[in-house]
């Protein structure tokens, strides 16, 4: 939701982006979304329609690797938003700018409002083309990109929150026990699924939130596609809206690749148990006064959705 | 219940607020903070339907545990991540289920298929 910016933000980011552009006129500035360390701004470069994405201080994501990643994926041929300019600004913060994008990327809308109903049919093999354009890019080429084994990751985390859930160590020994060999090495995105990619009325437009991009199986991005909270109430398994069958046949038409299914239900696993850790830190966030809202508070009390659907997701395969 | 205190009780009291949150606030608010009383709203919603079965639900959660053997879920996921309950493994999965059911029951009972 856009608010209005503080003054003092508002004029130093104005005259940033007007150095960093050679831009005259800077207006329209309007804050998309903020949080702690990083805030997405929408604003006019001499009438042109920018996004710039900033970061102060030392983040561990940094962002000089992700405008490293978003050149070798315009490469690529998946659909962006075209990168404008990257850097560190005078400020110290460092930025991306990229053309602004026009469409919808609230999850529900897209999959319930009727201007989206011919969106609704393309998406899936959209989605999967995408995703195949998106692994053929080789992550060692990229200078900072880091490699972190999910499941080892995510035991970490959970143990560090310090919330045992009986429900979770089922499903980390059910993971450990069906782990499939690695298919192949390739740049994953991290975050795929609707709410952050841009859809307009013919489908999707861009893949954005290149935040949690990293090396790794591909078939990770494939399995979060289908976690069901990603389904937000929509009733196929795929973003809630198409088959399984839809995103894998256009991923192999695209990749040339074969998609075993019981590898994407093992990162589908992994995925919903990843959501569930992931809704403990939430809560945690405001438990810990490090953001203090009670939207992070209730994300807390939705952990045993992600319980229930690793019951139905491992139903018959225990 | 809640002697020596009056009417409304608990349960009452979150209810009032919840309903004006319903009525007034998020008709009469747009965007993020109609958004934001809904959520709100939803929290209530849980802290009635707690109040109404916690008891119930704390007690049968510990007869659940009691027949593992185990005293409380910490003990249960250690349990399970040693393998120390392999042999029970079925039992366990079915107190884990059931404990899971009982937590959607407060937090989001239309959650359930």
């Amino acid at each position: 939701m856009p608010s209005a910016p503080a003054p003092e933000t508002s004029t130093e980011l104005r005259v940033e982006l007007a150095s960093i552009l050679g831009a005259e006129h800077i207006d329209d500035l309007t804050r998309l979304s903020g949080g702690a360390s990083r805030e997405t701004w929408r604003f006019r470069a001499d009438g042109r329609p920018l996004v710039v994405q900033r970061q102060r201080g030392g983040d561990e994501r940094d962002m000089s690797v992700e405008a490293r990643v978003l050149r070798a994926v315009t490469a690529s041929g998946a659909p962006l938003a075209e990168l404008v300019a990257s850097g560190v600004g005078a400020s110290g913060a460092s930025y991306i700018v990229s053309a602004a994008v026009e469409g919808e990327t609230i999850a529900r809308k897209i999959l319930r409002d009727d201007r989206f109903a011919s969106a609704r049919e393309h998406l899936p093999a959209q989605l999967g083309e995408a995703l195949a354009r998106i692994h053929t890019i080789d992550p060692d080429g990229i200078d900072g990109v880091v490699d972190v084994d999910q499941l080892e990751l995510y035991r970490v985390v959970l143990d560090e929150f310090g919330a045992p859930h009986p429900a979770f160590e089922l499903a980390f020994r059910w993971l450990e026990d069906h782990r499939p060999p690695p298919t192949r090495r390739t740049l994953v995105h991290g975050d795929f699924r609707l709410g952050n990619v841009m859809v307009d009325e013919h489908g999707l437009r861009a893949v954005l939130d290149w935040e949690l991009v990293h090396a790794g199986d591909p078939m990770e991005d494939l399995g979060w596609l289908c976690v069901r909270a990603w389904r937000f109430g929509g009733q196929g398994p795929v973003a809630g809206l198409g088959r399984y069958e839809q995103l894998f046949e256009a991923y192999e038409a695209e990749s040339g690749l074969r998609v075993d299914p019981e590898v994407v239900h093992w990162w589908e696993v992994l995925g919903t148990l990843k959501w569930g850790i992931m809704c403990i830190g939430q809560a945690e966030t405001h438990l810990s006064g490090r953001a203090r809202s009670h939207e992070l508070a209730a994300i807390g009390r939705r952990v045993c959705e992600n319980e229930y659907d690793l019951f139905l997701a491992l139903e018959g395969r225990w | 219940m809640g002697a020596p205190h009056d009417a409304p009780d608990m349960g009452q009291l979150v209810e009032a607020v919840r309903e004006w949150l319903e009525r007034d606030v998020m008709p009469g608010t747009e965007g993020r903070l109609s958004f934001h009383a809904r959520v709100a709203a939803n929290m209530l919603k849980i802290v009635e339907r707690e109040l109404a079965v916690a008891p119930e639900h704390e007690a049968r959660h510990g007869e659940r545990l009691a027949t593992l053997g185990v005293s409380d879920d910490t003990e249960l996921a250690a349990a399970i991540r040693t393998g120390a309950l392999d042999h029970r493994i079925e039992e366990v999965r079915a107190v884990v289920r059931d404990s899971v059911l009982d937590k959607l029951a407060v937090a989001n009972p239309r959650y359930v298929q």
